[in-house]
């Protein structure tokens, strides 16, 4: 049955250090994380008990595969916003606080922005002798290295995961078309680059397997890593790989709204009735990306055929149906349900009757479109480098750089909310009491993780709160809780009694 | 296909805009966005990095998910 979605983004960012120095970009990214912590003066580690990222979602141990690997010796920190800010492998890492709809997600994703260049100006001023480090939010060197923004969704355990499977493939292959954050050229041997000079998607053609374990090598379009940091009797968290890192909050909206969405109809048996799925999805998915006409069909496992729009048009309208009959309480917020709805719905007419002019709305419009006049205005081709520095540079997220920041895109979220919830969690989920008691006594919270704290109040053993259900620990639960309390070994022993 | 009448019917706002697109002399909307644009690459020339090549060789990223 349909659970109510709870989700959250984790974004890999792009760094580059500039001017002489080392450039280290493990160290680099520690000179973000370590400045930030610093400033804010939150030490407290990540506890990694309860991480298990090698389980696989389809029941079966890791034979033959590469699970991730955790590093513990790198910075880590946990903010009181809820999220997790870290080193990951070699990139700084901002996984937000779990939401509980898709607007507040929106929210969350647009505070780790925040975050970051916070921590490019943090670093400047705490560590002036080294290079400066400049971040990226976007998903690829240019040169065949790519780099994640991972979604998360809380699913109902009972629900078959070959089920959620054929479910999500359609959707991940056709999705692009309006969260794509576009590029340009090929970098991979997925397509011919004398045909594909730009690309809806920065990711699509990285994807080399339908489903897998791995992350880091031959990428699979459904993750089945199986951590669902909850009771993992009642809770499955959909670990989705496949996404482009979106600046536009219009498309962050729909990438994480249709996408909770699907899962809730997945859950409900309210799924389109026809098999969407591609006769080779991963062929479909690099075919998506590369069709900027967005009217080639692909071939579909029974033997029909589709464009990304018409796979598109069968969801929404199921989405719709599904909306109709059940209601969308799953999705959190009802008002901002029905906006995702129209918006879906408003995005996919525009893209079939008039793209150029959603250029203020999605990512990979708004690059196209400046890509174009700028070949127009400077006589040049799809090869210079000046198109290559552009596309890097809307990612850029200096103000005084960044290209996206001057493209007068639309905004869903107020920035004064944006600056609160740098600093302050969101009400609805757990995250709710993470936050409060690491704002509150940053002391006695040595660790934290997705699904549990631990105090040392100096005197017992250490105690471990467990946080096992992501939609308990909100403001309405734990507010009268943790204003009672003048102390942390007050908090225990009420929750304890 | 009975879907397809009742979604096109939702958003009647899209057919004026398309009729202004598709006007033969280019529209105020047209005139506007095009200035918008111009207005952008020129804040773009200013901005770019000014060594492209380099800016772009230099950037690698290894170790990612």
């Amino acid at each position: 049955m349909a659970i109510p979605k709870v989700f959250g983004i984790e974004t890999e960012y792009g760094i580059q250090t500039v001017g002489p120095g080392d450039n280290n970009p493990i160290a680099a990214s520690s000179l973000l994380v370590n400045a930030y912590a610093a400033e804010v003066d939150r030490r407290t580690g990540w506890d990694f008990e309860d991480e298990s990222p090698g389980n696989d979602a389809r029941g079966f141990a890791r034979e033959g595969s590469m699970p991730p690997v955790i590093e513990t010796h790198l910075a880590n920190t946990v903010l009181t916003n809820g999220a997790r800010y870290y080193v990951d492998h070699a990139h700084p890492e901002y996984s937000s606080p779990e939401c509980a709809d898709p607007l507040r997600l929106v929210l969350y994703d647009k505070a780790g922005e925040e975050v970051l260049r916070r921590s490019m100006q943090a670093a400047r001023r705490v560590f002036p002798e080294s290079p400066e480090v400049v971040v990226y939010k976007n998903n690829s060197d240019g040169k065949g290295n790519s780099y994640g923004c991972h979604e998360n969704y809380l699913m109902d355990r009972e629900v078959p995961f070959s089920k959620v499977v054929a479910g999500v493939v359609p959707h991940f292959v056709s999705r692009q078309i309006y969260c794509g954050a576009g590029k340009v050229g090929v970098e991979t041997g997925a397509m011919d680059p004398d045909l594909v000079k730009f690309q809806i998607s920065q990711r699509a053609e990285f994807f080399e397997e339908v489903v897998g374990l791995e992350t880091t090598l031959k990428r699979p379009i459904v993750n089945t890593r199986d951590e669902p940091h909850a009771d993992p009797r009642r809770f499955r968290r959909l670990h989705v790989i496949v996404g482009d890192a979106n600046l536009s909050e219009v498309a962050t909206f729909l990438k994480v709204g249709t996408t909770a969405l699907l899962l809730s109809m997945i859950e409900d048996d309210m799924a389109p009735s026809r098999d969407l799925v591609p006769a080779d999805p991963v062929r479909a998915i690099h075919h998506v990306s590369g069709d900027l006409s967005l009217t080639r069909p692909i071939e579909l496992a029974d033997g029909s055929s589709a464009t990304a729009l018409d796979i598109q048009w069968e969801l929404f309208t199921a989405a719709r149906k599904f909306a109709e009959e059940k209601g969308l309480s799953t999705l959190g917020n009802e008002a901002v349900a029905t906006d995702l709805l129209d918006r879906w719905e408003s995005v996919l007419h525009a893209l079939e009757n008039d793209p150029a002019s959603l250029s203020n709305q999605l990512d990979w419009v708004a690059k196209h479109q400046v890509m174009v006049a700028y070949q127009e205005r400077h006589n040049c081709d799809w090869d210079d480098d000046r198109l290559a520095a552009l596309d890097l540079q809307y990612h850029d997220l200096r103000p005084e750089r960044s290209l996206y920041a001057r493209m007068g895109m639309e905004r869903l979220v107020d920035p004064e909310d944006v600056e609160r919830a740098v600093t302050q969690p969101p009400a609805e989920t757990r995250a709710w009491f993470r936050g409060n008691c690491l704002a509150r006594w940053p002391e006695a919270v040595v660790t934290a993780n997705w699904d549990s704290l631990v105090f040392d109040l100096g005197t017992d053993p250490l105690r471990r709160v467990p946080m096992m259900d992501p939609l308990k620990g909100t403001a309405e639960h734990t507010a009268a809780l943790l204003d009672a309390s003048n102390t942390p070994a007050e908090l225990l022993d009420r929750l304890s009694s | 296909m009975p879907e397809r009448e009742l979604k096109k019917k939702s958003v009647p706002e899209r057919t004026e805009e398309t009729v202004a697109d598709d006007a033969p002399v280019t529209s105020e909307r047209g005139e506007k966005l095009k200035a918008e644009l111009d207005d952008l690459l020129d804040e773009i020339d200013e901005v770019l990095e000014d060594n492209a090549e380099e800016f772009v060789r230099n950037y690698v990223q290894k170790g990612g998910q």
